[in-house]
């Protein structure tokens, strides 16, 4: 073989390589969502992508949080507390003939906003490792949840208020709306904001950051703020959806969100990543719950097979960043 | 057997996606030499190196050993073949003692318990250290040493496998004059132990002071190779870079202004004590002295990294204070600081991303929002300015070389407007061409009326300044 064909054929195997590292997680959806469509007749039908996305929201919504947290480099485990913590909260205040319904709202992202506010207060002026901080304050706020409610759901609320969760627009699922609205938030705010900047300097290299001037402990507060109001918000729109504020609710829902996160291709190490491989993180593993369902896997053999794609799209990820 | 040469590399080639590292590449080291591998950064050297530790795979090329040819698969494979090389970029285990780090994968155990003797580990240790003449213990903490010790270790590590050939990247990089003699001591040993020594630097004198041979490669291709005692610096640098070094240092006269610093009895913990001097706009003011006599944490105490103990600064005539790195941007100061990767740059972050970071708001309407277009504008203002040789401004620093990644650096903090500009050792470790441009921008800087204050280690750096001082410690 001649040296001229030896060279094309190895730039043509590089530039695929160079594709699938860049765009893998997108063709790894686009295959996953065809390979779906042809084995199941359910799958790709109106009411099914729509349920496939209603049940995004919640963990789209606090996996937008999580990727503005993991840039930073930080870790946030508390959402899923908060997340019990403002349904609970918010359900306290929604019950028929007591409040208007823009009250239980404004309690629940209050509480999320607040309590994330004291995680990053801590994280930065205290010096103290993020995953620390957030375990503690996931104990803490989990139990302050069950405090409150005297471990006994909250029930009875207001039609108006479970409309959020629960509700339509033009036959789309109302919590589909909300999480793009926060992927849109958060998008913005992350790649067009002077914040979102700040978030990946200090992520990528925070020594270089404090000595550009820049004020990492108030990016630090931004980001776990965002994260816990985020959180709470998620909390609401479940306890809408299922009609109680439980102050079990959310458990676990720190995993769901970091793990949609890294899916998507953002590096725990920090200082990259983006919105929307998070929003395409979260609905591979919607639609690998649904498609699951739709193949009759029992639902605890698709807790092996979750697993098993998260640590295959970081290895995914790793191997072409290698081979680069 | 009978083969003048301990090792050939020859017509080695290897490329990248994009780029054609090496060219047709030669290599030939003598046994109880040194030879001496030369380039501007980008040349290929450290390619060279990581296909001879066996990092990479050449595309074409044989390697020979005494004549006979040979595979050399991964680092372990290298070892085993009897060549050990020096990183540039130190990796040390922190939190592990100097005797582990040396024996690392290799430690010694209790028959093959695969319980580590400790005791015979700190001895063979102890033993380099003495065969060295090295005055380290041990027992100590890496986390304890000085950079400059941790290099010392690094080297004894890579001695300590016994190898025939020992590549040294940049060994010196990190060291002062003292262990510089050192190292030198213990290379002419290995020489008359009939070892190769193949060494990597950007420093002129040091070559000529230790090296037999050297051979030159440029752009990925080689050049030349010849015994030091034909070779002249002038010669030497026209064979790197294709010019003359005379055009590339030219020196010029900037007229001096008005006083912009004065720093006055300026104390920092020990290495920095009752330091002061007066910085005029137009000033290049050059501080020498070894590394570690408290040059950086004198620059740094300025910029607000570190807090002083004791003293007074005046800008412009006023007292100012500075506690924070943002109190010292707000006083129209400038830090480029010594390590560029530590504190000078997000490496993850693209060319444009780190440029525009400091004063980002000047970009940003009211909300907060970028207004995008103007900063890529600027951006590429900035990198036209300092020539950055870029793909495009999106381009991650961390893929750029050196030199270019030190431009960037500059151009960030060039458009702050600064009024005082420090440069803590700007050209360490970049290629010479790289050198010569950072000196036309310091230059230019000067005659537009900004003031600055250089580190430097190396001499030549020197040559045109208006001033030179000596901050050694004390002062």
């Amino acid at each position: 073989m001649s040296m001229a064909s030896l060279a094309s054929a190895d730039g043509y195997g590089n530039k695929v390589k160079q594709i699938a590292a860049r765009y893998g997680i997108y063709i790894a959806f686009v295959v996953m969502f065809v390979f779906l469509s042809l084995w199941s007749p359910w799958f790709l039908t109106f009411d099914n992508i729509l349920n496939i996305l209603r049940q995004c929201s919640i963990n789209g919504i606090i996996a937008v949080g999580a990727t503005l947290v993991i840039i930073t480099g930080g870790i946030d485990l508390s959402v899923g507390a908060i997340v019990a913590l403002a349904a609970v909260s918010a359900a306290s205040v929604a019950h028929p003939d007591s409040y208007p319904v823009i009250v239980p709202i404004l309690v629940g992202l209050a509480v999320g906003a607040l309590f994330g506010g004291i995680n990053g207060f801590i994280i930065a002026k205290g010096r103290i490792a993020p995953f620390i901080v957030t375990l503690g304050m996931m104990t803490i706020v989990r139990g302050g949840s069950l405090v409150m409610s005297d471990g006994r759901p909250v029930i009875n609320l207001s039609d108006e208020y479970n409309t959020i969760g629960g509700g339509y627009l033009w036959g789309v699922p109302l919590p589909v709306f909300l999480f793009i609205a926060v992927v849109l938030i958060g998008a913005f705010l992350l790649h067009f904001c002077k914040f979102g900047r700040h978030v990946y300097a200090v992520g990528g290299n925070e020594l270089a950051a404090v000595v550009s001037g820049l004020n990492v402990g108030r990016v630090k507060m931004g980001v776990y703020t965002l994260a816990g109001l985020f959180a709470g918000f998620a909390g609401i729109i479940l306890s809408s959806r299922v009609m109680t504020g439980s102050p079990a609710a959310g458990a676990g829902y720190e995993l769901d969100a970091i793990a949609a996160v890294v899916i998507g291709g953002t590096s725990l190490a920090g200082g990259t990543g983006a919105v929307l491989g998070t929003v395409i993180g979260t609905l591979i593993i919607g639609t690998m719950n649904n498609g699951l369902d739709l193949l009759n896997v029992s639902s605890y053999f698709q807790q092996i097979v979750k697993g098993i794609i998260i640590i295959s799209a970081v290895l995914l990820d790793q191997y072409t960043k290698n081979s680069r | 057997m009978a083969s003048e040469w301990l090792l050939e590399m020859v017509g080695i080639s290897k490329s990248f996606p994009g780029v054609r590292a090496l060219d047709d590449v030669c290599l030939r080291v003598r046994a109880g030499s040194v030879h001496a591998l030369i380039g501007e950064n980008g040349a290929g050297k450290s390619t060279l190196m990581k296909v001879l530790n066996g990092m990479y795979r050449p595309d074409v090329g044989e390697i020979r050993l005494r004549g006979e040819p040979v595979q050399i698969n991964g680092l372990k494979g290298a070892l085993d073949l009897g060549i050990s090389m020096i990183y540039q970029e130190l990796n040390p285990i922190p939190a592990m003692t100097v005797a582990e780090n040396i024996f690392i994968g290799r430690e010694p155990v209790y028959g093959r318990s695969g319980v580590v003797n400790r005791r015979k580990m700190n001895a063979d240790a102890r033993q380099l250290f003495e065969t060295l003449g090295l005055a380290m213990n041990p027992s100590a903490r890496l986390s304890s040493l000085s950079v400059a010790e941790m290099q010392m270790v690094e080297i004894a590590k890579a001695i300590s496998f016994d190898s025939e050939i020992i590549v040294m990247d940049e060994p010196t990089s990190a060291i002062t004059d003292r262990e510089v003699e050192k190292l030198f001591e213990i290379i002419r040993t290995l020489k008359a132990a009939n070892k190769a020594v193949i060494y990597i630097s950007h420093k002129m004198n040091e070559l000529f002071q230790i090296a037999d041979e050297m051979t030159v490669m440029r752009d990925g291709r080689y050049i030349d190779t010849q015994l030091t005692d034909k070779l002249t610096t002038q010669s030497l640098i026209s064979m790197m870079v294709g010019r003359r070094i005379d055009e590339m240092f030219p020196k010029e006269d900037v007229p001096l202004g008005e006083v912009v610093l004065s720093v006055d009895g300026l104390t920092q913990g020990d290495r920095v004590r009752n330091v002061s001097f007066e910085l005029r706009r137009g000033e290049i003011l050059g501080i020498a002295g070894l590394m570690g006599a408290g040059r950086t944490e004198l620059v740094e105490t300025i910029f607000g990294i570190r807090k002083s103990s004791a003293g007074r600064i005046q800008i412009g005539g006023q007292p100012v204070s500075i506690a924070t790195p943002r109190d010292a941007i707000r006083n129209r100061i400038a830090l480029v600081s010594e390590d560029r990767k530590l504190m000078g740059l997000n490496l993850r972050a693209s060319v444009k991303d780190n440029i525009s970071l400091i004063n980002l708001a000047r970009y940003c309407n009211l909300g907060g929002v970028i207004r995008a277009r103007q900063e890529v504008e600027v951006a590429r203002r900035q990198i036209d300015r300092f020539k950055i040789k870029v793909s495009s401004y999106r381009q991650i620093v961390d893929t750029l070389s050196g030199g270019n990644q030190q431009k960037v650096v500059i151009a960030k903090w060039i458009l702050t407007n600064p009024d005082i500009i420090i440069l803590d050792e700007p050209t360490r470790g970049i290629d010479v061409g790289a050198k010569s441009e950072i000196h036309k921008i310091m230059v230019a800087l000067a005659r537009e009326g900004k003031a600055i204050i250089m580190i430097s280690s190396e001499l030549p750096d020197f040559s045109q300044e208006a001033v030179m001082a000596s901050a050694t410690g004390s002062h």
